[in-house]
């Protein structure tokens, strides 16, 4: 299941229609070795394409390096289908599958396909979903939206005098 | 001194778990070599059955993507830092 807080969803959905009808892309960071999607990154889509995203590679190894000095991970990977269905492409899971991609990773996929010109207006269908990809096999799971990260998650620790 | 060399999470089951690994060799393919030599496993992960550099994975020599630099090739030495890296692109 992947737990996400609101703002974050939303961005991510703003992200997608902002760059309709390219593909838009980036990862949401958190501590590493958690589940926990924390800070949202978009990133610039260098193929610039309605049908292919990338992430340059300079931007790539400055991404992994500021995430690296601050002990997080890419919790999440998502990207926008602008024509086809919120699910991974064949090309989506080759890359997933990638000798030193991280099967932990949730891939989050919107897809603004039905939103044509109303691009930004409220009550634009935008599909959101996420996904397990791993070693060429795309299990979809439940996406959780708590209204905010820190305090949705359990279990607290309360102190009794 | 040793060219070091940082390994993406994935890939530290090869490392015993450390994120850096140092090793040495006059060029990438070297280097990995060598790497495979204490780190098992290491260059099937990174290499192809073809000898080249598998195409989802991203290796940088200092700041420069080896893709440009002569892939394999590329020179390596004492003190550089290589990093490895995950290529994140797809489609519809």
């Amino acid at each position: 299941m992947l737990r996400i807080d609101r703002a974050t969803y939303d961005a991510i959905v703003a992200h997608a229609r902002e760059d309709h009808p390219d593909e838009a892309c980036g990862v949401v960071a958190g501590p590493e070795g958690t589940e926990r999607p924390e800070r949202f990154i978009p990133m610039l889509n260098a193929a610039r394409s309605p049908t292919f995203y990338e992430f340059d590679s300079a931007d790539l190894l400055r991404l992994y390096r500021e995430m690296d000095d601050r002990d997080e991970w890419p919790v999440v990977v998502y990207h926008s289908h602008t024509a086809t269905e919120a699910y991974p492409s064949r090309t989506d899971v080759g890359y997933a599958s990638g000798p030193a991609a991280d099967p932990r990773t949730h891939y989050v996929l919107v897809s603004t396909r039905h939103h044509e010109k109303q691009t930004g207006l409220v009550g634009d269908d935008v599909e959101f979903r996420s996904f397990r990809i791993v070693d060429g096999e795309v299990s979809e799971e439940e996406v959780e939206i708590v209204e905010s990260y820190l305090f949705g998650h359990s279990p607290t620790t309360v102190v009794y005098d | 001194m040793a060219i070091e060399v940082r390994i993406p999470t994935i890939l530290r089951t090869h490392t015993g778990g450390n994120k850096t690994v140092s090793g040495s060799g006059a060029t990438l393919s070297a280097l990995i070599d060598d790497l495979d030599a204490q780190h098992s496993g290491l260059k099937n992960r990174l290499v192809t059955e073809e000898g080249k550099l598998h195409r989802f994975v991203n290796v940088y020599v200092n700041d420069e993507d080896v893709r440009f630099t002569g892939a394999l090739d590329t020179q390596v030495k004492d003190g550089d830092s290589v990093t490895i890296l995950p290529a994140v692109a797809g489609g519809c």
